[in-house]
């Protein structure tokens, strides 16, 4: 039953299964009845991750190092935990972009440039060939065990020629299948339905397949796990390199495991193609986010018992094969067949999706760049360029599985299954940096992503894929042991002196190092051009709301011209699809509305990729195709609406803080003009008091002719007398509007004060005497110069005499002046033996008509004159303009008021 | 003879206005501010005072309206003399029961006209 022909026949027959599978769903997808809009299909399809890596090395991995090959599903597991954060944004990016290829994700968010896509394309198409080689090893290897069992599977694949190795036909046989199912007809989603279909449909036979032979190693060949763990208990040394100590590279090794699945998982081609690319519904991560671990979980359950078994029962056989040779040498023949044919499916789902996956990116981002640049070909191709899109693509897959095969023939046999597998995650991780940051930093530049890309591309090819060809004897094995021209710094596998690691996770750290501190200190230093600024500001805000339905299309072109873009590019049938309107036949020369402009690029970016899809339709547009305003307009709107609030709480405060000012300036000027308004009343009340005066006495004389000579010289000298303080009075408003306005004129000299002060004793000397006034007068110097304007200065030194003369003791009124050298100054004080002054009034004597009251006075004239309340406010204003002060404090020596007066010394004559 | 209270704090209008009042054939007392005059009232009452509004210690409004609060004085006319020509002191002067209220300077025989028609009213 295990003879060729069978297994061919059962091989053969399982494709063929899958074709008709695929082409179903096809059918029901063209139907409008897809088959594939259910949750658990999309999370079948994510388990395209277990290859026949999976399949066949687990085990072998388990079998070496312990539960290590755990780590390579727990990132995953990590990764789907993170799914609605991470992955959501992922999917709704590439749906609003048309995204076609982690290529065209990379491209499209760093300005879709067409070099950096056809750079991500390029890495990936190296660093995948590894892991399709390991598919295609594994098939080989499978197919050679399954057949020749119980002679050993080795077989050498340098001793035979490329047409009688097994691994060549293979490649072949899938390059034809997948060219089959795969470029059918190429869609404007660049989704395959059928191919998901399939790709689910194997999902389920590779793990019904392992969990049979897992139930029947753990309950046929032992009696349950019990059983099983108990007889490895006995064996110390099987004991031993099950457990957690066997992970190669300690607690590094563990970290930079699990980090490697994650991102691998994430920027693997073939994991972006089913995640992101042929996701329809972003619901349907909601189920898988949980249903796939768990598929994990099933597929990894027994892994480790069939491990066990495998080095109890067949201890020197290759670990990679347990899952086959522990049914054969059972003697079983249907399991055996059933296990191959699951190992089968799970290297072809592998092999399927990544060359369907590598072939987009080959075509779209590294051939339709140079074919749209030469403009021979563009011009003269008016027919459908859709049919030569789908050659390249169909050459491109066959190119892909080449290379695959020439990886395996060329080293496949020195690295186990999981090995290779390692080198190739750690090839594509160098896609995360940019990807991920460029998701989430809007910072991020189109040079910086392209040098990190290169960067660690480069430490990957030194670190992983050169020792890789050195360990396989094509280069001298030297260069790993001694590093490159003898320099022991540059060995491979411990550059910098970097020991103790795995090679994947030394491989990881310096690799991922380069790429991300290029891609965060280059962006730093370099600016993004606005088509760049665009697609960052797209891709880091896709969950903005503000984002949908919105047209961002502002260019001009013809109905016409777009048609006849589209018909060249996708075919009429999808140009008619694309174009359909609810205009009726709109003529060719009516412009496109944006909208539709749109439609089209989208079209095209889903069959081309964004950057060639942008220079198709940058021929055809005119004007700025894309409104770059509007879009970040629009991504704008949200963090403007935050800033719009905080400036509003800005002004209303602010607002608060004016209103508070101008009521406050409002009472200002009340005060002012109440102040004002009152001066104006008492101005007028002084005015009048000594004019009532002057027009009684007037009116008497004028009408009284026969008044005594005696009464009319002194109701004439009253007149006089009130006529003279009227004059005086205006003259004191008028100064003190001078002096409040700054309009007083002085004539600032140098002066002796002391003599000054004399002359000034002297004038009042004779009325205080005629007043019975005791004047005091302290001078103890010679000289005090000061500046001042004479005339101004007497007229205050007179006026403090004044006061003082007045509010003196009625009985025995006494007033004394003194004048002193203070500080840098002088101080001349006048005090009297009154009653003072409060000490809330001491403030109050210098506004204007403040009049003081006299406390206890005796209700008779006193024969003073009263003063009209503006001597002190003026006085103080003149010495405040001299530079000096005046204000009132408790006399020292007579116990009444006491004005002090204080001016600076004049400057030196020199 | 009648007899006419001057009130006034500016010795100058209480001269003139007691020669006036002299003159008109009145009685003249005259006292310098509120506290006086009402002690003045109350000792010998007069049978006009001319009252003037801003005087030292209690105001002149406050003088009217004690004197206006008694009920024996309640009908003694009382002229206000002020040196504010502001309409709501007039106002305030007359709500508070003064008979006339004549602004500064004023005209001396507009007074004593007044005056005497005042008192020929009252008697």
């Amino acid at each position: 039953m295990r003879t060729d022909s069978v297994v061919l026949t059962a091989a053969f027959g399982y494709l063929a299964l899958l074709f008709v599978i695929a082409a179903w769903g096809d059918r029901r997808a063209e139907q409008g009845r897809s088959v594939i809009g259910s949750p658990t299909v999309y999370a079948l399809s994510i388990a395209v991750y277990c290859t026949a890596w999976t399949f066949y090395g687990s085990v072998g991995r388990a079998a070496e190092f312990g539960p290590s090959f755990l780590l390579i599903y727990l990132g995953p597991t990590l990764a789907m935990l993170l799914a609605p954060l991470l992955i959501r944004k992922m999917v709704r990016i590439a749906s609003t972009q048309r995204i076609t290829s982690i290529a065209d994700f990379i491209s499209a968010r760093y300005g879709k440039s067409s070099s950096l896509g056809a750079l991500v394309a390029l890495i990936a198409l190296i660093g995948v060939t590894p892991y399709i080689a390991l598919q295609l090893k594994a098939i080989t290897l499978s197919h050679a065990v399954l057949v020749n069992y119980p002679a050993t599977a080795e077989f050498r694949l340098a001793d035979e020629s490329f047409w009688s190795d097994k691994s060549f036909w293979v490649a072949l046989v899938l390059a034809v299948f997948i060219i089959l199912f795969g470029t059918r007809h190429l869609d404007a989603s660049e989704r395959h339905e059928g191919m998901v279909a399939a790709i689910a449909f194997e999902s389920l036979i590779k793990l019904v397949a392992f969990l049979t032979v897992g139930v029947f190693v753990v309950f046929v060949l032992f009696n349950g796990p019990a059983d099983l763990f108990r007889q490895v208990a006995e064996r110390p040394e099987l004991a031993g390199a099950l457990s957690l100590d066997a992970v190669p590279g300690g607690a590094v090794g563990w970290v930079g495991t699990l980090l490697l699945a994650f991102l691998a998982f994430l920027t693997l081609p073939r994991q972006f193609q089913v995640l992101v690319v042929e996701n329809v519904d972003e619901r349907h991560l909601k189920r898988a986010s949980w249903l796939f671990p768990l598929y994990l979980v099933a597929i990894n359950l027994f892994v480790i018992p069939i491990a066990m078994a495998g080095l109890l029962l067949a201890g020197d056989g290759d670990p990679d094969s347990f899952v086959l040779t522990l049914p054969l040498a059972a003697g079983l023949e249907g399991i055996p067949l059933l296990v191959f044919i699951g190992g089968l499916s799970a290297a072809t789902g592998m092999v399927i999706v990544e060359t369907i996956a590598l072939s987009t990116m080959v075509s779209n981002q590294l051939m339709m760049p140079l074919l749209l640049r030469s403009r021979r070909l563009h011009l003269s191709s008016q027919g459908e360029l859709a049919r030569w899109l789908l050659g390249i693509r169909r050459v491109a897959i066959v190119l892909i599985l080449l290379l695959g095969y020439l990886y395996h023939a060329l080293i496949g046999d020195s690295y186990s299954l999981v090995t290779i597998g390692l080198v190739s995650f750690v090839g594509v991780t160098q896609f995360a940096p940019a990807m991920l940051i460029g998701m989430y930093w809007r910072g991020a530049t189109r040079v910086a992503a392209t040098l990190g890309l290169l960067a660690g591309f480069a430490t990957w090819c030194y670190t992983l894929l050169v020792p890789g060809f050195a360990q396989s004897g094509w280069i001298d094995a030297s260069f790993l042991s001694e590093g490159p021209l003898g320099l022991g710094w540059l060995r491979p596998y411990a550059l910098f002196g970097l020991e103790g690691f795995d090679i994947y996770s030394h491989a990881l750290l310096w690799s991922l190092m380069a790429n991300l501190g290029l891609l965060v200190g280059v962006s730093l230093f370099t600016r993004q051009s606005p088509v760049e600024q665009t697609q960052a500001a797209l891709f880091t805000e896709a969950m903005n709301p503000g984002l949908q339905h919105t047209s961002l299309w502002r260019g001009q072109t013809t109905w016409g011209e777009l048609q006849s873009l589209l018909n060249r590019y996708l075919g009429t049938l999808t140009t008619s699809r694309i174009l359909a309107d609810r205009r009726d036949a709109p003529t060719d020369g009516d412009p496109a509305p944006p909208a539709l402009i749109a439609r089209a690029e989208q079209a095209l970016s889903g069959a081309l990729g964004s950057a060639s899809a942008r220079v198709l339709i940058n021929s055809v547009v005119r004007g700025e195709a894309l409104d770059r305003e509007a879009i970040l307009s629009i991504l704008d709107t949200t963090s403007q609406t935050l800033e719009y609030n905080r400036r509003l709480e800005q002004k209303s405060e602010e607002l608060a803080r004016i209103g508070e000012e101008l009521r406050a300036a409002n009472e200002r000027l009340r005060e002012l003009d109440r102040l004002k308004d009152e001066f104006v009343a008492m101005v007028s009340h002084e005015l009048r008091t000594p004019l009532t005066s002057i027009r009684a006495f007037a009116e008497i004389l004028r009408d009284s002719r026969d008044l005594p000579e005696e009464k009319r010289v002194h109701f004439l000298d009253v007149v006089v007398l009130e006529s003279q303080r009227l004059s005086r009075l205006i003259e004191e408003i008028l100064d003190l509007a001078r002096l409040e306005s700054g309009r007083l004129t002085l004539n600032p000299q140098r002066l002796d004060l002391v003599a000054l002060t004399r002359q000034s004793v002297d004038a009042v000397h004779r009325l205080q005497e005629d007043r019975g006034v005791a004047l005091e007068v302290d001078i103890p110097l010679d000289e005090a110069p000061v500046i001042g304007d004479p005339d101004r200065l007497e007229q205050v030194v007179i006026n403090l005499l004044d006061n003082a003369g007045k509010f003196a003791d009625d009985e025995a009124p006494c007033v004394r002046l003194h004048l002193a050298r203070h500080k840098e100054g002088y101080r001349l004080s006048v005090e009297d033996n009154g009653p003072g002054i409060a000490a809330d009034e001491r403030e109050r004597v210098f506004e204007k008509f403040h009049q003081i009251k006299r406390h206890g006075g005796s209700g008779k004239a006193t024969g003073r004159p009263r003063g009209s309340g503006l001597g002190l406010p003026i006085s103080r204003g003149i010495v405040a303009h001299l530079g000096g002060r005046l204000w009132v404090e408790e006399a020292p020596f007579l116990k009444g008021a006491c004005l002090v007066m204080e001016l600076p010394r004049a400057p030196d004559v020199v | 003879m009648a007899k006419v209270l001057v009130v006034d704090d500016e010795p100058n209008i209480v001269l003139s206005l007691e020669f006036l009042m002299q003159q008109a054939g009145f009685d003249v007392e005259t006292a310098e501010d509120g506290e006086t005059a009402l002690a003045q009232v109350e000792a010998a009452p007069p049978d006009l005072i001319l009252l003037d509004i801003s005087l030292p210690g209690i105001s002149g409004f406050d003088v009217l309206e004690q004197l206006r609060q008694h009920p024996r004085y309640a009908r003694l006319p009382i002229v206000m003399l002020t040196a504010h020509g502001r309409e709501v002191e007039r106002e305030k002067g007359l709500a508070l029961g003064a008979d006339d209220y004549v602004t500064k300077p004023f005209s001396t025989q507009a007074l004593v006209e007044k005056v005497k028609s005042l008192l020929v009213e009252d008697a």
